[in-house]
């Protein structure tokens, strides 16, 4: 990439809501350099050469066998590929940070033990830590010598992170400050070394601390038994009087939130990509069982009903991959741009190179998320009754996708994130969202433009059918704006219609995403494009046009009543209007390529 | 020590291969080629010897088509330290002879204490290089190695034969054929891939290798006529009832239905 990612230029975050992107400004997989795959290989490999044969180990929490293994990715270096060199690190891009976390995503497990250690564990410090605190734990964390784990949530504060109950209180010398208090359901819990706590200085200022294992105020609850990812350990950590030296302050006092969220950010998008490689795994193996798989004399893979299942979980799953690359793509691009000498860079890496896009972020993590479950729900079904025992994966599968619409905010807070901040940029108008609901308003009392139907150019339905997309968001967004105003800004009183608005923000940015991936396939030549790729697109541009207009019908109906209702909604008739494709053959059509291909280049 | 190590560039033997239309190859695009299994443990051997030794050389040379540079720096990843290209797309259907002189002429060039091999290239699996490189080099070989130990300049080699062990020992330098399980292969870390970028790889032409043009073209000792797939397995039966009664079937499927007792 590192040629080609000089000619790209810096894209805002939400720009796919405005403009049509150039097919030079997006990341997808494909681009990947030779070293960059290595990197990704080295992963899988030791997925398959060290992770698989101790799945069951794993999964019972025998003891030591996770953190050995994080110790034999730490010597590999899979823990620090993004950290920065001068600790260790391989100061990798962050799309390739995602290569690695869809590779290790087999086992859920595993991967949550790892993405939090890489992420939550160990990001607080490389981007809010001092000199020295860098100095003292980063080198270990990259190796796995030390384990990291990340304590937010307590028993009456989930969702609510900022409601936390734990204090931290200075003593009189100002040395140390005593924190106390209980952190429920903590990752890693039972063999971190080291825990990133965010408790309440004089029970007001939200605050992060680093917190040691062997601090003596520090014990462990006993292991929560979970639905899935029974492999991976979690635990509360209880407070009394836990004496923590002031050196150890993450970042100021007060500043916990800004730390909590940014680095939320970036949890998000490394689950994203871990459960997007999740699925095309579990999907890669039922397609083998159901070509094996007879009934009726014949392979169940051949039924149109079963095809249906595979097909509509690929599209999903490749709309998603195609979403994650390019966002990672816009992110590294971004952090590109800030100095490398520059001594705040860390910070202005997480405070503005990743926050700029938190609304793709929250887009992803829904989006891949529930691409996951639906996936994984149709796994344990094309397997039938042996998908509901223990004797095949798919029901592991199905447990362990669960946890994904929970954690790292679950998916409504997230989708009042996306909603909302949409909102907000609209309203002080750093995208011009609400313009662009002007001009469509006066499109939509003007003559119909009928628009040139015989434009047979590659794609050339979809790509309209995403501008349509936009200009749904346009309308919802824009009779919000002009109906609520200053209301909106009472999230609680109007989330479902922020969830709504998130919804078709969504499926925008997953059309637009497929779009151009499968556009710039075709300009690279790649095998396969005009007929598996192209038909993934169509399928999902198709479904997701029809899901936005009844999304967008209910969402308008409950802003707007009479003559204004009838308005809007014959707007919405005009701006959803398409000629379906004939999604039941492009279903059969994809089927079949998965059925007969070994690498499906999702 | 300077071990040279000779690496085939192969398809991986996870993919389902496809014959193109021309008989004779296989259709390219979708296959995913790698580092031929054996010749990993060639590369773990060289490195293990280089690294007990404290000091020496790992040479890796591949005669393939110029997308072999894969495997090369996968093995430069590893932890070799340089390697050589001979690069012609026709090494892929050359005869096992062409292949060996090609490493031969760097054998030559290079006068390595030791030569590694794998005990035969995954995909067309000829066993050839290695006896054939000991002949054009007049030196000692032994192939399908499962245990080697070098002192003093002298090789001793385990190498399992039906129902028993057979102990080689010979002077250096020899050429060994690897088997699975003399070692087992490392990964190639992020820090071995970040300085494998570093390293060369010296690209040279059939001719400088002094292979002539005809021996890979016209001229070829072995032609590949025809590839076919194997057919494809016809469906398997899972018998039922007592075990008795399954016996009393077995034997009459095996005797009236396949005829093969
Ligand atoms: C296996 C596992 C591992 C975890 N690992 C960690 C970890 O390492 N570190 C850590 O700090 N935490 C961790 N968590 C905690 C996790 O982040 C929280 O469970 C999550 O944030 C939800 O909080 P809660 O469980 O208290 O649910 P609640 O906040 O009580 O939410 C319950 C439901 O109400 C909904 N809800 C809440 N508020 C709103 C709202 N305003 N509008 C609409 N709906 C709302 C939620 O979406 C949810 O559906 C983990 C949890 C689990 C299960
Ligand atoms: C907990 C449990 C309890 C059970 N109890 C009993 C019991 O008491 N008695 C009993 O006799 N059985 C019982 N069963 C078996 C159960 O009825 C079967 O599992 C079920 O009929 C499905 O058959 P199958 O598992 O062989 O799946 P398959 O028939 O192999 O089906 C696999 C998938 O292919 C689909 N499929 C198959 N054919 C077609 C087609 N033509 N078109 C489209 N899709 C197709 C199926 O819908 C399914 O999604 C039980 C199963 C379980 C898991």
């Amino acid at each position: 990439m590192a040629t080609e990612e000089k000619e790209m230029k810096v894209t805002r975050g939400c720009n796919f809501l405005v403009d049509e992107a150039s097919l030079d400004d997006v990341f997808i997989p494909e681009e990947f350099d030779e070293e960059q795959q290595m990197v990704g290989q080295l992963a899988r490999d030791f997925y398959d050469g060290s992770v698989a044969p101790v799945n069951d180990e794993i999964e019972a929490l025998a003891d030591g066998v996770t953190v050995n293994l994080l110790k034999e990715a730490g010597e590999l270096g899979l823990l620090s590929v993004d950290l920065p060199e001068r600790f260790g690190g391989f100061a990798q891009t962050k799309a390739v940070s995602m290569l690695v976390a869809e590779s290790l995503c087999k086992n859920a497990s595993f991967n949550t033990a790892f993405s939090c250690h890489t992420g939550i564990g160990s990001l607080p410090i490389v981007y809010f830590g001092t000199e020295e605190q860098k100095q003292k734990f980063l080198p270990g964390l990259a190796t796995g010598e030390i384990i990291g784990a990340y304590a937010l949530t307590e028993a009456g504060s989930g969702s609510d992170a900022l409601a936390a109950r734990t204090t931290a209180v200075l003593n009189d010398e100002g040395t140390e400050y005593v924190l106390n208090g209980e952190k429920l359901f903590i990752t890693n819990g039972n063999f971190a070394d080291l825990f990133i706590v965010f408790a309440k200085v004089d029970g007001e200022q939200f605050t992060a601390f680093i917190i040691e294992k062997n601090n003596e105020g520090l014990s462990l609850g006993a292991e929560e038994k979970k639905m899935g990812i029974k492999g991976s350990s979690t635990t509360s950590v209880i407070l009394q009087d836990a004496k923590v030296p002031v050196e150890n302050v993450l970042g100021e006092i007060g500043n916990g939130a800004r730390i909590a969220f940014n680095i939320l950010n970036v949890g998000r998008f490394k689950l994203a990509a871990a459960v997007t490689g999740g699925g095309i795994a579990a999907m890669k193996e039922t397609v083998e069982y159901a070509k094996g798989r007879q009934q009726f004399g014949r392979p169940i893979a051949e039924f149109g009903m079963v095809q249906h299942k595979i097909a509509e979980s690929l599209s999903r799953l490749y709309a998603a991959r195609s979403a994650i690359y390019r966002t990672a793509g816009y992110i590294d691009q971004n952090i590109a741009t800030i100095d490398v000498t520059d001594p705040e860079r860390d910070s202005k890496v997480i405070d503005s190179a990743i926050r700029e896009y938190m609304v793709e972020c929250s887009i992803l993590k829904v989006f891949c998320s529930e691409a996951l479950d639906y996936t994984v729900d149709e796994v344990v079904q094309i397997y039938g009754g042996y998908g509901y025992t223990q004797e095949y994966g798919a029901e592991r599968y199905y447990r362990d996708s669960r946890i994904n619409r929970i954690f790292e905010g679950t998916n409504e807070i997230n989708r009042i994130v996306v909603g909302g901040e949409v909102m907000k940029r609209a309203a002080k108008n750093s995208i011009p969202l609400f313009a662009r609901a002007k001009a469509l308003l006066d499109e939509l009392t003007g003559f119909p433009d009928l628009g040139d139907d015989d434009d047979t150019s590659f794609l050339a339905n979809e790509r309209k059918l995403v501008n349509q997309a936009r200009k749904i968001v346009y309308l919802a967004a824009g009779t919000m704006g002009q109906t609520l105003g200053m209301k909106l800004q009472d999230v609680w009183g109007h989330e479902e219609l922020l969830g709504l608005l998130a919804d078709l923000i969504m499926e925008t940015y997953a059309m637009d995403s497929a779009v151009l991936r499968t556009m710039k396939l075709k300009e690279r030549g790649a095998p396969d494009v005009d007929t598996f790729h192209s038909a993934l697109t169509r399928l999902y541009c198709n479904e997701a046009m029809a899901r936005m207009e009844i999304t967008a019908r209910t969402l308008l109906s409950a802003i707007v009543e009479g003559d204004d209702l009838s308005m809007a909604l014959s707007g919405l008739r005009r701006t959803a209007k398409y000629a379906p494709a004939n999604t039941v053959a492009l279903r059969r059509e994809i089927a079949e390529y998965a059925a007969s291909h070994d690498d499906w280049g999702l | 020590m300077k071990i040279l190590v000779g690496l085939k560039h192969v398809p991986d033997t996870e993919t389902k291969v496809k014959v193109a239309d021309d008989g004779v190859s296989l259709v390219e695009a979708g296959i995913k080629f790698v580092m031929s299994p054996y010749d990993e443990y060639a590369v773990e051997e060289a490195l293990k010897l280089k690294e007990a030794a404290g000091e020496g050389e790992v040479l890796l040379v591949c005669a393939g088509p110029e997308s072999a540079t894969a495997t090369l720096r996968q093995g430069l990843a590893m932890g070799a330290d340089r390697a050589v290209l001979i690069q012609d797309p026709r090494f892929d259907r050359a005869d096992g002879l062409v292949r060996a002189s090609a490493l031969a002429s760097v054998a030559t060039q290079e006068s390595p204490d030791l030569v590694l091999l794998g005990k035969q290239g995954v995909g067309t699996d000829e066993s050839q290089t290695v006896p054939m490189l000991g002949e054009l080099l007049d030196l000692p070989h032994v192939s399908a190695v499962g245990t080697l130990e070098i002192v003093d300049g002298r090789f001793t080699a385990h190498r399992e034969i039906e129902g028993a062990v057979e102990v080689m020992e010979g002077s250096l330098p020899a050429i060994l054929g690897c088997e699975k399980g003399l070692n087992e292969p490392r990964y190639a870390s992020l820090k071995g891939i970040m300085q494998a970028k570093k390293k060369t790889i010296d690209v040279r032409s059939a001719a400088d290798a002094g292979i002539e043009d005809g021996a890979l073209g016209e001229g070829k000792m072995v032609v590949w006529e025809k590839l076919d797939l194997p057919a494809p397995r016809s469906g398997a039966r899972i018998l039922e009832g007592e075990i008795d009664d399954q016996v009393v079937e077995l034997v009459r499927c095996l005797r009236e239905e396949e005829k093969v007792i």
